[in-house]
This record gives C-alpha cells, sequence and structure tokens, in this order.
C-alpha cells in the first residue's frame, strides 16, 4: 500500500498530474537572451511546491525549482541534482548530502532548507495537497493524521547534521525511496516562503535555472533566464512567456499565425493537418502515459461471475488501431499490457502480455458478451469529464466501435459529466453504474508505479475498488525481491492476473504532442510530456 | 424624482439580496469542490476536512451565505481556491470586460444606428430588404458559430486579424470580438431604429419641419432621430450587463482574460468564491443600468415624471 | 410610478437570453390588445375581431406563409424522419471520418464518421422539442404569474414583481453552465426545466403588462359590475385580449431557445448523447472546423433557418396584430 501514495491518476490530454522533470546532463552550450512563449493553463493551486498536483503548475515548479534528484528527459530515471549523494545501507535510514547550491535571491541551500520545506509540506494545517509525499518519513501520522488535530510540527524522522547533510528515517523498508525526490513536492524553500509567505506566493523565488519576473494571475506568467544558475542546465534562451489559453485549439491557432512559439498539446482535431502546417516542427514523443476504461467492481451488476467475460468482450469490441489512427493520428499507440512502453523491456514493459483480449474481435466479443450475461442493464455508459481534453473524440469513437461490432446502436453512450470536480466527486463516492475513463501517468519509469497504485486492494487510487489476493500476493513479493529480473517476472505475472479478469481496459499509449515556431530550436519533450525549456534556443 | 430614485433604489435591495442568494444556492447544488481540487486521486481526508472547515463548507448554506454577504459589505470577496483574492482577479477582469463591452457599444451605437437611419427613411427598397434579411442571418445563427467562423476566416485564413486577444488586450485586438459579442443586439439596435424612424416619419411634427422646407438633413439629424433613438438608447443601456454577464462564449474563443473566462474557470473548478463575487459584481450593475435607463427616460422624454 | 404609457419597468430587458427576446418584449408591449367586438373597419355587418383582421392579412403575406411552410416541415421531418433519411444517425464509420459527401450522404461525413445529413434530419425533433416545450413550460408559468401580478396589483405585484425583477438578474449562461454542469440524467428535461426557470420572467413581464392595460377596458369594468368572480374576469374577458403578445414573444422566443440549446452544448453542458441534436453536432463539429467545415455548417444551417422560420413568423404574426400599422 505504501507505494500507492506515490502516485496519481493524470486526466490523460490535459494531464493533471504533478510533473517534475528536466533535462540532465547539459553542457551549457550556446547561450541566448531571445525570450519565446508557450501556452499554459491556470494553475489549479497556489504555486508551492507541495501544494501543485497538475501539469500546469508543475511546468513553473520545473523550470524554478532544482530538487536533490531530477528526472533524466529522455530516460526518466532519477539522477543525483542538487543531491551530492543519497546513501543508505539498510533501505530505511538515508544520509542525503548536498552541492553548493543557491536561491536564486542569493541565498544558499543548505539541510535546512529542504527539513523546513518538507516539515511545511507535511503539516496538515499548511493544507498541502501533496502532503502523502511524506507519508513514509517517520512521524508523518503525528504531523499529518487522518483525522483530528495534529500532535507534532515537524517530522520526527528528518534530522539536519550540519549546512550540507541531513537524514531522513522511513518508517518501514523502501528501497525506491531515492527515486522519488525528483517530484517538486521535495524541492527546498527559502526563508523567504515562511516570513513573506504572501509575496512569495505572488511571485515564488527557487532555485532552478530561471527567475520569475512577473505573474499576472489567471493571464500570464513571464520567466527571465538566471545568470548565476549555479546547476549544468544553465536556460539556453533568454526566458519563457508562459500564457494562459482557455482552449487548446485556440493556442494551435496562435501558433500557426505567428503569435506563440511553443504549444504542448496540439488537440486531436488539428492533427489531421498538423504535419501540413508545421512540417518537422512537429514532435510526437511517447510518454509514460496509459489510458484505460476503469470498471465498478463495487457494482453488483459488474461484480458477479462471468462479469470478466463481458469486459474481455467490451475490450475486443474495441478498434484501437482504427481510434488511434482516425482519431489520434499516431499520437497514440494501440495498448498490449498495462504498462508503458518507456518503461523499455528491462524496465518491465511486457508487448502483447493482453494477447487477444485487446484485439479487436467483434464476433468473438459478441459471444464472450453474451456467454457472460449480457451488458448490465443493457447499455454502457462510458462517463469522463467533458471539460478538458479530447476525452470525447475518443470516447464517442470507442462507443461506435462497440456499438459496430454489437451490432446495436445504443449499446454504448457516452455520459458527459459537465466539470472534472463532479467527475471526481461521483467516483470518490462509488457512484459509477458503469464504466469510466481513467488514465495514469507515471511518476517514475517502473513496472510496479503502473500496477500496485491501481489494482491492489484498497489503494487509493484504485477508483473501481478492484481486489484480487492472488495479485496482491505476487505485488508484495515483488516489492520485497532485490534481485531485479526476479521482481519483474512477479510483476509480470500480476498483471497476468490483472489481464485475466479484465480489471480494467487497457486503451493506448499516450504521446506526448507539440509544435513550435520557425524561431525555436532543439526542442523535446520529456517521458512526462513536458518541453524541456531550458534547453530550447531562440533564434 | 428624488422620492422614486430613493423607492426605486429601497427596491433594489430585496432584488439584490434574492439574486445572490439564488446564485448562492446554484452554486451550492454543483457539489463539494474539494474532491477536484487533488488530482485524480481521492484527496487525504485530513486535508480535505481542513480545506472544508477553511473555506466554510462545512457550515449550513445559509450560514455561509450570511458570512459571505457579511464579508462582501467589508470589501472582501473571499480567495479562489488558488490562494488568489477574487477581489485580485477582479481587477484584472473587470477592465479587460470593459473595454470589450464598451467597444461592443460602440459599434451597437455606430453600425447599428446607421443602418437603421438608412433603412427606416427607405423602407421597402432593396438596401432594406438586405440588410434586414442580413439581421435575421446574424440573429439566427448562434454566437459561437459566428465566432468561430470569424475567428478561422479573418485570424487563420485571411490573416487580417490575431486569431486570440493578448493578455494585454488593447481595443484594437477587441473589434472583432466586439463584434461578435455584439451581433445580436447589433442586429435589433437597426432594427428597432428601422422601426422608429419609419413610425416617426409619418408624424405630424416632421410633416410640419418638411413643410416649414427645413432642409432634409436637419430634419432627420434634429427632428426624427432624436425622437426615435430613445427606445434605441432604453435598449442599449439595458444591454451593458447582458454584454457583460454574456460574454462567456466569445471570451472563450478568442481566450480574453475578462469576466467570462473567470466565471468559466470558477464554473469548471466549483470555485464558489469566484463565481458568487462575480455574479455578484453583475446583478450590481444590471441593477442601476437598468435604474439609470429609466431615469434616462425623463430625460429624453420631457413627457414623463416620475413621483 | 409613472403616470405615462412609458412603464420603465418594461425597458428592463434580461440578461443574456439573446437580445431577441428582450427585444421582442419592448416591442410587443406596445401592442394595444383591441377589445374584443364590432370595432372592425371592413364592411359592417358580421362582427370581426382583431384576430380575424390578423389571420385575414397574415393569409396574404407571403413571409408568413414560407415561414410556416417551413414550420410544418420540420413538424413533419420531426415526426417522420425516416421518410426523408435512411440509415440510423447513431450508425458510424470511423472509417469515413471527416470524408465529403458521398452516395447516400449529401451533406458528407463528420469526425466520427457519422452521416450528417441522416444526423441533421434527426436532430431535428430534439431540437424541435426542446423549443417546443421550453416555450411551453414558460408561457404557461410566466403568463400566470404575470398575469395574477398585473391583475391583482398592489402588494403581490410588489412581490411578484421583485421576484421577476430577482430570476432576470442572473445571466442565463451562466445560469445554465452553474445548473447544468452537475445533471447526469441524459434525457432532454434538465435543459427544457432549466430554460423554463430562467425564462419565465420574459413572459411574466409582458403578461402583467397587457394584463394590466387590459383590466382598464370598459368591459372588464362593466363585468365587474355586475358581479362577475375575478376567475370569470381574468379567465373570459381579460386573458382572450391579454394573449397576443405573449404569443408574439413566446414565437421568437422558441427560436431563441433552440439556439440557446446548442450553446449550452458548446459549452458542455447541453444535451448528451444519445439524443441526437444540432447543439449536439454544432459543438461536436466546432473544433474540426478547417478540416470539415461541412460537419458544422450544415446542422448550423438547418438551426438557422429554423430559428429564422419562428422569429419571422413571430414578426408577421405581430405586424398583423398592431392595430397601428393597418
Amino acid at each position: 500500500m505504501r507505494g500507492t501514495a506515490l502516485a496519481r491518476w493524470a486526466a490523460g490530454a490535459g494531464g493533471l498530474a504533478l510533473v517534475a522533470t528536466g533535462c540532465g546532463g547539459g553542457t551549457g552550450g550556446s547561450v541566448g537572451t531571445a525570450v519565446l512563449s508557450s501556452s499554459w493553463g491556470d494553475p489549479q493551486n497556489p504555486l508551492e511546491p507541495a501544494n501543485t498536483n497538475e501539469v500546469q503548475g508543475g511546468k513553473v515548479l520545473d523550470m524554478i525549482f532544482r530538487g536533490l534528484k531530477r528526472y533524466n528527459p529522455r530516460t526518466a530515471q532519477a539522477e543525483n541534482w542538487v543531491a551530492r549523494s543519497v546513501e543508505t545501507t539498510d533501505s530505511q535510514n538515508f544520509t542525503v548530502r548536498l552541492k553548493d547550491w543557491r536561491f536564486s535571491n542569493g541565498e544558499k541551500v543548505t539541510a535546512r532548507s529542504f527539513v523546513d520545506a518538507w516539515n511545511y509540506g507535511a503539516s496538515l494545517r499548511n493544507n498541502q495537497k501533496n502532503a502523502y509525499f511524506f507519508g513514509y518519513i517517520d512521524g508523518y501520522d503525528k504531523v499529518h493524521p487522518g483525522s483530528g488535530t495534529q500532535s507534532a510540527d515537524t517530522l520526527s524522522g528528518l534530522r539536519v547534521v550540519d549546512d550540507h547533510t541531513f537524514t531522513v528515517r522511513l518508517n518501514q523498508k523502501f528501497s525506491g525511496f531515492p527515486d522519488t525526490l525528483g517530484y517538486a513536492a521535495f524541492a527546498p524553500l527559502p526563508r523567504a516562503f515562511f516570513t513573506h509567505h504572501a509575496a512569495w506566493l505572488d511571485k515564488p523565488v527557487g532555485d532552478g535555472p530561471y527567475t520569475i519576473e512577473s505573474y499576472t494571475k489567471g493571464s500570464q506568467m513571464t520567466l527571465r533566464k538566471w545568470d548565476a544558475y549555479p546547476g549544468p542546465d544553465k536556460a539556453r534562451n533568454g526566458g519563457v512567456t508562459l500564457r494562459v489559453y482557455t482552449d487548446n485549439n485556440t493556442a494551435y491557432t496562435d501558433l500557426m499565425s505567428g503569435n506563440l512559439d511553443l504549444v504542448d498539446d496540439i488537440p486531436a482535431a488539428q492533427l489531421k493537418n498538423v504535419r501540413s502546417d508545421l512540417g518537422n516542427r512537429y514532435i510526437n514523443t511517447p510518454a509514460g502515459i496509459i489510458q484505460t476504461i476503469a470498471f465498478p467492481h463495487y457494482d453488483p451488476g459488474w461484480n458477479k461471475p462471468g462479469s470478466q467475460k463481458v469486459r474481455t468482450g467490451l475490450s475486443m469490441a474495441i478498434d484501437r488501431k482504427q481510434i488511434t489512427r482516425t482519431i489520434f493520428r499516431g499520437t497514440r499507440t494501440p495498448a498490449t499490457d498495462w504498462t508503458s512502453p518507456v518503461l523499455g523491456l528491462a524496465g518491465g514493459y511486457k508487448p502483447g502480455l493482453c494477447g487477444s483480449a485487446c484485439d479487436y474481435r467483434p464476433a468473438e466479443a459478441r459471444k464472450l458478451i453474451k456467454e457472460g450475461g449480457g451488458i448490465p442493464g443493457g447499455q454502457v455508459r462510458i462517463t469522463y469529464n467533458a471539460d478538458t481534453g479530447s476525452h470525447r473524440q475518443w470516447v464517442d469513437a470507442v462507443c461506435n466501435s462497440i456499438n459496430n461490432a454489437l451490432g446495436n446502436g445504443r449499446a454504448c453512450v457516452g455520459n458527459p459529466v459537465g466539470t472534472y470536480a463532479d467527475y471526481r466527486n461521483q467516483i470518490g463516492q462509488h457512484k459509477m453504474t458503469g464504466p469510466f475513463r481513467s488514465g495514469w501517468q507515471m511518476d517514475y519509469p517502473l513496472i510496479q508505479d503502473f500496477l500496485q497504485p491501481l489494482y491492489y486492494t484498497d489503494a487509493s487510487s484504485n477508483d473501481g475498488k478492484w481486489s484480487n489476493k492472488d495479485f496482491d500476493r505476487l505485488i508484495d513479493r515483488a516489492n520485497a525481491e532485490t534481485d531485479r529480473p526476479r521482481a519483474m517476472a512477479d510483476f509480470q505475472k500480476a498483471e497476468e492476473v490483472v489481464r485475466d479478469d479484465m480489471a480494467a481496459i487497457p486503451l493506448w499509449y499516450q504521446n506526448g504532442s507539440g509544435g513550435y515556431s520557425e524561431r525555436l530550436s532543439d526542442v523535446a519533450l520529456d517521458p512526462f510530456s513536458v518541453p524541456v525549456y531550458y534547453a530550447i534556443k531562440v533564434s | 424624482m428624488g422620492r422614486y430614485v430613493v423607492r426605486r433604489l429601497l427596491q433594489m435591495v430585496p432584488v439584490f439580496i434574492g439574486s445572490t442568494l439564488l446564485i448562492f444556492l446554484m452554486v451550492n447544488v454543483m457539489g463539494d469542490p474539494v474532491a477536484g481540487l487533488c488530482g485524480e486521486r481521492a484527496c487525504d481526508p485530513g486535508t480535505a476536512a481542513q480545506l472544508r472547515r477553511e473555506f466554510g463548507l462545512d457550515q449550513p448554506v445559509w450560514q455561509q451565505y450570511a458570512t459571505y454577504m457579511g464579508n462582501v459589505f467589508t470589501g472582501d470577496f473571499g480567495t479562489a481556491f488558488n490562494g488568489q483574492k477574487v477581489t485580485e482577479l477582479m481587477s484584472t477582469a473587470f477592465p479587460v470586460t470593459i473595454r470589450l463591452t464598451l467597444v461592443a457599444i460602440v459599434l451597437e451605437i455606430v453600425i447599428g444606428i446607421t443602418l437603421g437611419v438608412v433603412t427606416g427613411l427607405r423602407r421597402g427598397r432593396p438596401v432594406d430588404t438586405g440588410v434586414l434579411l442580413g439581421t435575421l442571418v446574424v440573429i439566427s445563427v448562434p454566437t459561437f458559430v459566428t465566432g468561430l467562423l470569424l475567428q478561422l476566416l479573418l485570424g487563420v485564413r485571411w490573416g487580417w486579424i490575431r486569431p486570440s486577444v493578448s493578455p494585454a488586450a488593447p481595443v484594437d485586438e477587441l473589434i472583432v470580438p466586439g463584434l461578435v459579442l455584439a451581433s445580436v443586439s447589433l442586429a435589433y439596435v437597426t432594427r428597432l431604429t428601422r422601426t422608429s424612424i419609419a413610425e416617426n416619419r409619418r408624424s405630424d411634427y416632421v410633416r410640419t419641419a418638411v413643410a416649414k422646407g427645413l432642409p432634409r438633413r436637419r430634419v432627420v439629424v434634429r427632428h426624427l432621430l432624436r425622437n426615435s433613438l430613445i427606445p434605441v438608447v432604453t435598449f442599449i443601456g439595458t444591454d451593458i450587463g447582458a454584454l457583460m454577464g454574456g460574454a462567456i462564449v466569445t471570451e472563450r474563443i478568442f481566450n480574453i482574460h475578462g469576466v467570462g473566462y473567470q466565471l468559466y474557470q470558477g464554473i469548471l473548478r466549483q470555485n464558489t468564491q469566484t463565481v458568487v463575487g462575480f455574479v455578484t459584481v453583475l446583478v450590481l450593475v444590471f441593477l442601476v443600468a437598468n435604474l439609470v435607463v429609466d431615469l434616462l427616460y425623463a430625460v429624453l422624454d420631457p413627457r414623463i415624471r416620475y413621483a | 410610478m409613472p403616470e405615462q404609457p412609458y412603464e420603465p419597468e418594461r425597458a428592463i430587458a434580461g440578461t443574456g437570453m439573446g437580445g431577441a427576446m428582450d427585444l421582442a418584449a419592448s416591442e410587443a408591449t406596445t401592442l394595444e390588445p383591441a377589445p374584443a367586438g364590432p370595432l372592425g373597419t371592413g364592411p359592417v355587418g358580421k362582427p370581426r375581431s382583431l384576430w380575424s383582421d390578423a389571420w385575414r392579412d397574415l393569409r396574404r403575406n407571403p413571409v408568413f406563409l414560407l415561414c410556416a411552410l417551413v414550420i410544418v416541415f420540420l413538424v413533419f421531418v420531426s415526426l417522420w424522419p425516416s421518410a426523408i433519411a435512411s440509415g440510423s444517425p447513431l450508425t458510424c464509420d470511423l472509417a469515413r471520418s471527416q470524408d465529403g459527401p458521398g452516395p447516400g450522404a449529401p451533406f458528407g461525413y463528420d469526425g466520427q464518421g457519422c452521416n450528417v445529413y441522416t444526423r441533421t434530419v434527426y436532430g431535428a425533433r430534439t431540437s424541435v422539442t426542446v423549443g417546443v416545450l421550453a416555450t411551453l413550460g414558460v408561457s404557461v408559468l410566466g403568463s400566470v404569474l404575470g398575469g395574477l401580478a398585473g391583475y391583482f396589483g398592489g402588494v403581490w405585484d410588489a412581490i411578484l414583481s421583485r421576484i421577476t425583477d430577482i430570476f432576470f438578474a442572473i445571466p442565463v449562461v451562466l445560469g445554465g453552465l452553474v445548473l447544468l454542469s452537475v445533471v447526469t440524467s441524459n434525457t432532454v428535461w434538465p435543459v427544457i426545466g432549466f430554460m423554463v426557470l430562467l425564462g419565465w420572467p420574459q413572459i411574466s413581464r409582458i403578461a402583467r403588462g397587457s394584463v394590466i392595460t387590459a383590466k382598464q377596458h370598459d368591459y372588464v369594468q362593466a363585468a365587474r359590475a355586475l358581479g362577475a368572480s375575478d376567475t370569470r374576469i381574468l379567465l373570459r374577458h381579460i386573458a382572450p385580449n391579454a394573449v397576443a403578445p405573449v404569443i408574439v414573444v413566446a414565437t421568437i422566443a422558441l427560436g431563441t431557445y433552440i439556439a440557446l440549446e446548442a450553446t449550452l452544448s458548446y459549452l458542455g453542458v447541453g444535451l448528451k448523447p444519445p439524443s441526437v441534436s444540432w447543439g449536439i453536432d454544432i459543438s461536436a463539429a466546432s473544433p474540426y472546423i478547417r478540416n470539415a467545415p461541412h460537419a458544422l455548417l450544415w446542422p448550423s444551417g438547418a438551426l438557422a433557418v429554423t430559428v429564422l422560420a419562428f422569429i419571422m413568423l413571430g414578426d408577421a404574426v405581430r405586424d398583423a396584430l398592431d392595430p397601428k400599422l393597418r
């Protein structure tokens, strides 16, 4: 269960996942002074590192903060950044040593900058939405009890040794802990954050390659290159202007007419013409995102003997190839397992694990659904939130595919929910009576992250309340395993349990797609589908 | 006159309270806003409870409303979930929307009245029929279709305008969005002016003026227009509130960060404070605009007296 | 209150329900509903009412006839869509996504590969249903409340008028976003209910105004002197004479409700599939405006023609009922 706390659902194309990413091994290179403009969305929460759990706020934090670790933009592997080393002998007590580093206001980054920040993030009274990231650290239950008031202000597991060293004691063994430290939630905070909080929120100050020059809330933010940035990933442009767009179609239109330099989410409706519009200024990079259809396993209609046949039948009724080709134009790839190709084969990705259950086989689909007792209630209603992304397009297409396969125009309908908040409400209260869309964006490239948070009994992102003892047992065994290939084998066995019960229907692996103007070069998206801003050159 | 104004102001009080209560209840029906704050995972119960307490969501609705209104009268419109003061959002959003509304109204006046006068004086001629048909088409096509088409043609295909409005929202970039926002009203101003002019043209005072041998221009401007504009002016006056609150669609299409945008965002995120705050101000604008229009009647038409 | 026939109240237009209705209101209240009886200007003999006069005019008005024809056609299509379109609107083949016109699909295919012609034909039923039912609801509720306020006056009038103002002050699109965003039903009722909830003040104002005017006529005073009850006076004497402006505005409003349904769909809170409506199709096609404009233009065109037909019909009826223009 511990692993679940590290993960969260992503909202698909209009992703709502905290993304802390970046680019390793920067070598300086030519340094420009020109500024580029980029599309943005209004952050949902205040721009505090431990309070930002969606991609738009995460974009900013990624530019103005650097943490102990940083995820490589190509491999997503965690690499030491502000940390000189993170060492442990028992996977429970860690010693962190820091490099010489500074905040952009001149203050030194010390062990205290981290410990204070983490204590702030974990403390219940500060309402930090990413507090659960600190849940492994000893004393978290006192600082952040599930109910009632907190009995301590600081995490007992954190101790400052000297300016450049601090120790972390976990409440259980967790060998993956260092890999989690690349998240924005673990960023250090300057004193000003605590002493002049309101002023800091108006204009956050961090230790990353950019500084915030101005911030008009709900409209735009201008970031400037920080010339004295101590890290190797110095910005190669003069700065970035983030501009808020309500509709990604408008952003794309602005890119076309030369009013915007960079768009990091190309709307599905524009993909048909993107090649002719942008030529090779169109980027389409695999990202660690998989989209699935989840089921309400708490609903008796979907959880009776034979239900897995109905679910498998539905999976076979979806023509993934055609949908990814026609609607997404190759920005998504039909899924053949429940993980992501960015893991690599060594990381646990196993193409074809789903087998025939993920192929389009209308005849077999009809047969299986009939054997399984038919669709509960006679109609599948796929619930999704209609306010962001291109969900409507693909849900309609999936339904049309199911309808065509089953020869019934009303077998499947989309069920849009007006707002994301209400959508989450319905899921949280377990009020779903039919399948619903879900998407998962990885936190780190481990197969464990694609399985445990979603399918382990009572895992916090297990929205369908699926539960299977065999699966739980295999995951436990895999987590305890020190030998990597053996662990992978166990994880994949667990994944087969998911397949045999068709706990959720895997749809497709999602790519990051973006486009840029002729002024830019060296534009790339990282595996979290966020632009690698620092490396962009502006002519 | 003074007594009338006082009475109208007093009447505004229950309407103001009723409207804000109504919107407060409506926003409340939308459900628990906290669930959407934690991304695609359940909020941990501790933080969720704390957030509800802090935003007063654990209290009964009437008490939330009373607290809210009490704060509003001291100028505190609360804080949005992303930590931004609602007054701060207003101070950036309202100037933009007011500019957009002004552009829309100027267009209504200049284009609408001109077309109305021309068609009113040439009733039944091809110009009249053409314009009349045009106004009907404008009225019957939904605004968002008009907006998207203009954006595609002028902004993308022909490149005459920026397809979206920059954050500073200067007036020249607001002309096309203003036209889209005003389009339906503009069509109505045209029709209203036309009807009014056509009616008054047959009236005795115009005949007298013509018989006196006054130049045509003078008859049209001094006599005909002045008397025909009363319904038009009042229509435009009452349209202010409608334009400001109705800009949700236009602002969305052209990416304008005004009142409509803030309201739309507020609703998507179930941000009670933002929605209620902005609507409260819009209701006030609406009520005041109506009062001013009614008083304008008396100024424009001396036959009307308020007691 | 003002002493002149210019009622300040009359000028208070609603926010957002489209200027159409606001203006219709201010134009319509200038109608003087003529009392029933032998006031006709034609040859003496058979008594002629306002209505028969109007009908004589309308029969000869080509605009009216054209609009009526369009509306009759719409009703026909709504009742029997399969008469002019083959296939089901719910059968879509993604392989044909965004294709142009082809055999059996004169309007081409939309982004999902659905036949735009079939969907446009089938969409008529939902759109017309929404328009007609919303108008009926608004007219009934608005007439009753407005009529009562106008007839009884005094405190009742003050209270009802303030309530009307309250609902008037809520911007309609905004109200729709808030109220409909939580709706999970995929029937037409929530959308219609919302339109009635925020639309009735429009009719209420007009009904009130025309009841006040009708109330002052001699025949009402006479009925009262003869000891007729309030109910009888309202139903037998006032209603028939006060209903004309309501009908005019309602006809025009019908068109605006159909357009409003499309706007709500564009904002993501309108009708839901598997309903087939023009609003749903227009909003689904709007992102594809560059690549498949036909999928946007056909349902938009159908919607525009329908709205136009109702507005012009209302216009024609108003002209026919307006004694000043006769």
